[in-house]
């Protein structure tokens, strides 16, 4: 098998996971995490250099930041996916004494997490805050953070924005989910944002697109295209294009499925979309 | 009572200035945030001898409160300076989720905090900010009496491993701590010992509280006298061990009655050994403008308040 269709069947087994997780406690964010699926599986199966022993100060590595933290069920799925934490482990999602909260923390100590993420807004700050500090210690590598499209209503992300310009911070690519939903509905509806990339433009930044964030092979060519961006003065940003609640027909197309858990018949109806792969349901 | 001189006034913002400098040099580490107040928070020889070090953010906390929790992933020992309202109510939401829940290392450096603010009015003049920060779990919240106190308080966090609220201000205050003075997070300080009534106090009534210790002394009423410049953690054994002595206590604090030093000192005292306490603060109130020395006479943070206060705690005490 290919290394790309290795990674396809890493994102169908990674789709499973959200699915099951977010029925088992009837509640998460199934939407955004399957729309997401492919960024997660590129950057860290592809684009990111990442030691699953994990080390908090990533000294040497690249590093990543969510700051949409509701969709930690893609995140966590990848992380046991790359041996982080054993898959196992997925069934305590959200369950009490559990690892895995229902937003990203760092409170219990799981592997892959650097910054607690929910409250919306912030994830960019840290990111540009880590980048200075790769280069104050003279670390070539490279800070990635993910954040949705809903979330640039957060004023906290133009602060940063405006910062990461001013201060050239060029070890930086920031992704924007562009799938047009939030909670309330379309963004469009609730807050437009307009032309968001030449907002970022305005801001100094260097922009770029993906078309498709649900076809890996394009999000991987946006991440190593942003990568020859970098060092150049200019903080990169990504706009990628999704679909909310991909692999799953139901789930698609509306913003229904952003903070709704399947239940059992919609559970193996969406399952039967995606079949269990050789590797194998937690 | 003790006899404490003091020779000359310094703003204990410039404590936190020197303090900084000094802890820069010791420690390659150390970085510097500010937002657009470098030379209000005293950063300036900072900044000159790290250029590389200190980033300015401009008006921009939240942002501000962000960075700093980052560049902690790295080694970094991030310190953040901008006035006291606008390092807690302003960014209490950024502070509680990427720094203390979190728990990342940074030091929130918070200048003008009170009512001594002065002329600028209720709007910069927080007296909330140490129960917001106290509130929050791993928090460590310093609250420093004097110029020396505060220079030695800001070295002394850096080797402490957490987020730190380090609370100072804006007016010159009379220098009376040694310059040379060991700083050890919460371990309160005994500066006068007395058999009548325990007054704790904390920052700038730290020398209110001694000036009425020496009233009290005239009078026949032997104070002890306890700087808590650690609020949280709080030294709870000598409060303990202090009010077991004299059987009632007065706090003192430029804070809000809610929230701050006098509920800490009261909770300990309530769940071990209940006494009575008298509390010197302003009463739910927001201030105003005017001089440093004319609002805290008008929200009754003088010497003559902690007097009235020990002597209302003493009528209160068991027969």
């Amino acid at each position: 098998m290919s290394d790309i269709q290795k990674l396809k069947t890493l994102a169908t087994q990674i789709r499973r996971d959200i699915l099951r997780m977010v029925h088992a406690v009837q509640s998460g964010h199934p939407g955004g995490s399957l729309g997401c699926t492919e960024y997660f599986v590129a950057l860290y199966g592809s684009v990111m250099k990442h030691n699953p022993r994990f080390q908090p100060d990533a000294i040497g590595e690249d590093l990543f930041f969510l700051s949409n933290g509701h969709i930690s069920p893609v995140w966590y799925s990848t992380l046991a996916r790359f041996g982080y934490f054993s898959t196992e482990e997925l069934a305590t999602f959200r369950k009490i004494n559990s690892r895995l909260q229902g937003h990203p923390a760092t409170e219990e100590g799981l592997p892959g997490v650097r910054v607690a993420s929910g409250s919306l807004g912030q994830g960019l700050s840290v990111a540009i805050g880590a980048a200075q500090t790769k280069k104050l210690n003279n670390d070539p590598h490279l800070v990635y953070v993910l954040m949705g499209d809903g979330e640039q209503q957060e004023g906290q992300i133009w602060e940063a924005a405006m910062y990461a310009a001013h201060h050239k911070v060029d070890n930086l690519i920031a992704t924007v989910d562009l799938n047009g939903q939030q909670i309330d509905g379309p963004v469009s509806k609730v807050m437009d944002l307009m032309d968001l990339g030449a907002k970022y433009r305005a801001f100094g930044w260097e922009v770029t697109e993906c078309a498709n964030g649900n076809d890996l092979e394009q999000v991987i060519a946006a991440l190593q295209h942003a990568k020859t961006l970098t060092g150049k003065g200019k903080p990169v940003l990504i706009l990628m294009r999704t679909e909310m609640g991909y692999g799953v027909d139901f789930m698609m197309h509306s913003h229904k499925w952003h903070g709704v858990a399947p239940n059992d018949e919609q559970l193996a109806q969406a399952l039967a979309q995606l079949p269990e792969t050789e590797l194998k349901d937690y | 009572m003790k006899k404490y001189t003091f020779t000359e006034k310094k703003d204990t913002r410039s404590g936190f200035g020197a303090g900084l400098l000094e802890v820069g040099k010791q420690n390659p580490n150390v970085v510097a945030l500010c937002a657009d107040l470098t030379g209000s928070l005293k950063m300036n020889d900072f900044q000159k001898a790290f250029p590389e070090r200190f980033f300015q953010v401009g008006i921009a906390e939240a942002n501000m409160m962000g960075l700093a929790a980052g560049m902690t992933i790295g080694g970094k020992i991030p310190y953040t300076g901008t006035f006291a309202n606008f390092s807690t109510g302003r960014v209490y939401d950024q502070i509680r989720q990427s720094i203390a829940y979190s728990g990342k290392n940074v030091k929130i450096c918070a200048s003008h905090a009170g009512i001594t603010l002065g002329e600028d009015g209720a709007t910069h003049q927080i007296l909330e900010d140490i129960g917001m920060m106290r509130m929050l779990p791993h928090m460590t919240v310093i609250n420093p009496c004097d110029y020396n106190q505060t220079k030695a308080a800001t070295i002394a966090i850096a080797a402490h491993e957490g987020p730190v609220y380090l609370r100072f201000g804006r007016p010159a205050v009379p220098v009376f701590m040694p310059a040379d003075q060991p700083f050890v997070i919460g371990k309160a300080i005994v500066l006068n010992e007395g058999a009548d009534v325990s007054i704790f106090c904390t920052g700038h009534l730290v020398w209110e509280s001694i000036v009425a210790g020496e009233i009290l002394a005239e009078q026949g009423i032997d104070a002890e006298i306890i700087n808590i410049h650690t609020i949280k953690p709080l030294d709870e054994a000598a409060v303990l061990s202090s009010v077991l002595k004299t059987r009632c206590a007065v706090t003192a604090e430029e804070h809000q009655i809610h929230g701050g030093l006098g509920d800490a000192v009261a909770q300990v005292l309530v769940r071990n050994l209940p006494a009575p306490v008298e509390m010197v603060a302003v009463r739910d109130r927001f201030g105003e403008s005017g001089t440093p020395d004319q609002l805290m006479a008008k929200y009754g943070l003088k010497a003559q308040n902690i007097v009235d206060a020990a002597k209302a705690a003493m009528r209160r005490k068991a027969k």
